[in-house]
């Protein structure tokens, strides 16, 4: 068992997949010559050469559609695009959305389109409101893609070879603070299966769902609940679309309550969709209406005070567990 | 173009290696085309075929000449006026007016429509309805077959209104950077919907677009089939034999409106009539029956069996049964 950081087990899981398989590469931003604008991809293009890892203008709109066509000519080609924020891969939605989530539909299933978009995204740390903000509801919302969210090295490894060998468009969501962050990975090869979520703390008393960043905040608060005699369960779906709907759903109806924690805006996310599913599929085993901590809904500040206002905390989740819990 | 008759006895395709039977097949494309998108207009009046029908009439000598210089091996792209390059790839009537009509027997099973005609087994890639949206894909898949190891090329038909979106320089500037075996064909009818070229792009030719990219480019008589061939042919030994792409502009004309909704107030009745003098097909007819490739009975004999195919496609269309209800959640996921 190794200890290593997110973008380390990132790494590992990009060269095992291009071992395994001389279809898969990787373009994007930085990737080759300057290592990664987050190190992510280090040591690759030294490895692997110009051929499988490729640094890309700055055009990400041109590149993922570059990506999406290498893949749908079904030909044993499986791209890996990076972007260097998912702030940036805005430029490139009319490409994921109105081709690569629907090559295959519109086609009657004759394309399959194996491509993992993969980057940072949510906010970071005062870089201000174009830089700083969480898309996943937006690309969870689209029908034909996959949106995956890891909160640990060990799951960022495992999900990643998943999403690699996957025949579908993969959206990976990575969290630029989390990088550094390090954990426990195996040394042997492993996967952890698409839409497969992660019980990341047990407890009876409430349900707290989070993904990537937002699981630390609610290990934090579950910790400090602890404390008080609030035994509270950390769930995190991992896979976005499609959502572990039946570990969400067993898990509210032993604890009888929810709470959902997400730094993206609350306005139709994707915490709406659970809070939904909960209110409607297991509506006669809560104690109380589904809480729900979101981001601020406004475009991100500069300022310290105001950006650590603007998102969800330790304390803004206690409150939201003792307000189901009527405490 | 040049004028027939110069010094020479020969037909001017005579350097191209074209056989006869390869000649007279072109002109059939061609003239398939025609009657298959005369038809289709009736059915959509008729409301048999929905939405949005954009007809390739005029054009056909663009997409027939350049496919029929592509190998079996070979992709192509399209936009949404696709028609008539999924019949010149040898899409079957039947099939293709199958989808308009939305029926599951159809080129992509009634779920594609109109603009999103597809055949993978024939490296027919679509059939794109968002302008400017597929070139970047072509050169993706030019970017596989060339990772692969392998000398297919692909080509990329697109409206000339395209080349003002963002995202084909995007994929113009990395075609060139990264020798993609690529060959984008610029369809230049004259108008972006109804909007002339002049009102909307800066600058004189088109192709000069291509030039701060350094990419092999030029123009060409769209609306003549053996030019169209021969242009093609040049383009795709560059892109085949060294990975070198190139901004083809073909220079043609849609007789029709933009779609069907199209009640056409931005040009004039004469410069239509105009454009019909240089008929792609009846020209190339003439030419057909000067070198004695065809007969005057020979091409009544493919008329009326052209007029059999197309009034078969629609029976076709007409009995087949639309998708069933299960195919609605059918395929948003491999």
């Amino acid at each position: 068992m190794a200890i290593l950081q997110i973008r380390e087990a990132i790494n590992q899981a990009i060269a095992e997949e291009m071992d395994r398989d001389p279809g898969v590469f990787i373009m994007g931003e930085e990737v080759a010559q300057y290592n990664g604008a987050y190190k992510v991809t280090q040591g690759l293009w030294k490895k692997y050469g110009d051929k499988r890892v490729i640094d890309t203008p700055i055009t990400e709109a041109g590149f993922a559609g570059i990506g999406i066509g290498a893949a749908m000519a079904g030909i044993g080609v499986r791209p890996i695009v990076e972007m260097m924020t998912w702030n940036f891969a805005i430029l490139a939605f009319d490409q994921i959305i109105n081709h690569a989530a629907k090559a295959r539909y519109m086609s009657a299933g004759q394309f399959k389109v194996p491509i993992v978009f993969r980057g940072p995204n949510g906010p970071a740390h005062m870089l201000g409101a174009q830089h700083s903000q969480a898309l996943e509801s937006m690309m969870a919302h689209v029908p034909g893609l996959i949106v995956m969210t890891p909160s640990t090295p060990y799951d960022a490894k495992g999900m990643l070879k998943s999403a690699i060998r996957d025949d579908n468009p993969v959206i990976f969501m990575e969290s630029e603070l989390m990088y550094g962050q390090k954990g426990e990975v195996p040394d042997g090869e492993y996967l952890i299966p698409v839409g497969k979520g992660d019980i990341k703390r047990e407890g009876t008393d409430v349900t707290i769902i989070a993904w990537t960043k937002m699981v630390a905040v609610a290990l934090k608060a579950a910790a400090e609940l602890e404390k008080e005699g609030i035994s509270a369960e950390v769930l995190d779906p991992r896979t976005l679309r499609p959502l572990d709907e039946e570990l969400i759903i067993a898990s509210v109806k032993k604890t009888n309550r929810a709470v959902i924690v997400e730094d993206s805006w609350p306005f139709a996310s994707v915490g709406t969709e659970i809070a939904h599913r909960i209110h409607t599929i297991a509506f006669d085993h809560l104690d109380a209406p589904v809480e729900k901590i979101n981001g601020a809904d406004v475009p991100m500040p500069y300022a310290e005070n105001l950006e650590h206002e603007a998102m969800p905390s330790p304390e803004k989740v206690i409150a939201a567990v003792k307000r189901v819990l009527y405490r | 173009m040049k004028k027939e008759k110069t010094t020479t006895d020969q037909p001017r395709w005579a350097d191209l290696g074209l056989s006869d039977q390869k000649l007279i097949s072109m002109y059939r494309d061609m003239l398939l085309i025609r009657r298959f998108e005369e038809r289709s207009a009736q059915e959509y009046g008729k409301g048999k075929i929905g939405g949005f029908c954009h007809l390739y009439i005029g054009q056909e000598a663009t997409g027939v000449g350049a496919i029929a210089a592509l190998r079996d091996d070979d992709f192509i792209y399209t936009a949404y006026r696709d028609h008539g390059q999924a019949l010149a790839r040898g899409m079957s009537a039947k099939e293709c007016m199958a989808e308009l009509f939305g029926k599951v027997t159809g080129v992509s099973k009634g779920i594609g429509g109109s603009m999103h005609f597809y055949d993978l087994s024939k490296g027919f890639m679509g059939g794109w309805g968002i302008v400017g949206g597929h070139p970047p894909l072509a050169a993706g898949t030019a970017f596989a077959t060339k990772y692969q190891g392998r000398d297919s090329v692909t080509i990329c038909f697109m409206g000339e209104a395209s080349t003002n979106q963002g995202v084909v320089h995007e994929t113009l500037n990395m075609a060139e950077l990264w020798r993609l075996p690529v060959i984008f064909i610029t369809e230049n009818n004259g108008y972006g919907m109804g909007t002339a070229i002049s009102r909307a792009m800066a600058g004189e030719n088109l192709y000069d677009k291509a030039a701060g990219y350094l990419m092999n480019r030029g123009a060409v008589n769209g609306m003549d089939v053996i030019d169209m061939y021969r242009e093609m042919k040049k383009a795709i030994h560059l892109a085949r034999t060294e990975f070198r792409p190139t901004f083809l502009e073909a220079r043609t004309y849609r007789y029709r409106g933009h779609s069907m909704s199209d009640p056409g107030q931005y040009r004039t009745k004469e410069e239509i009539e105009e454009y019909k003098k240089k008929d792609p097909i009846e020209t190339f007819a003439k030419e057909l029956l000067q070198w004695g490739v065809l007969t005057e009975a020979a091409l009544e004999r493919m008329e009326e069996e052209i007029k059999t195919e197309v009034q078969e496609a629609v029976e076709f269309a007409d009995a087949s049964p639309q998708p069933p209800l299960e195919m609605l959640h059918q395929n948003v996921y491999a």
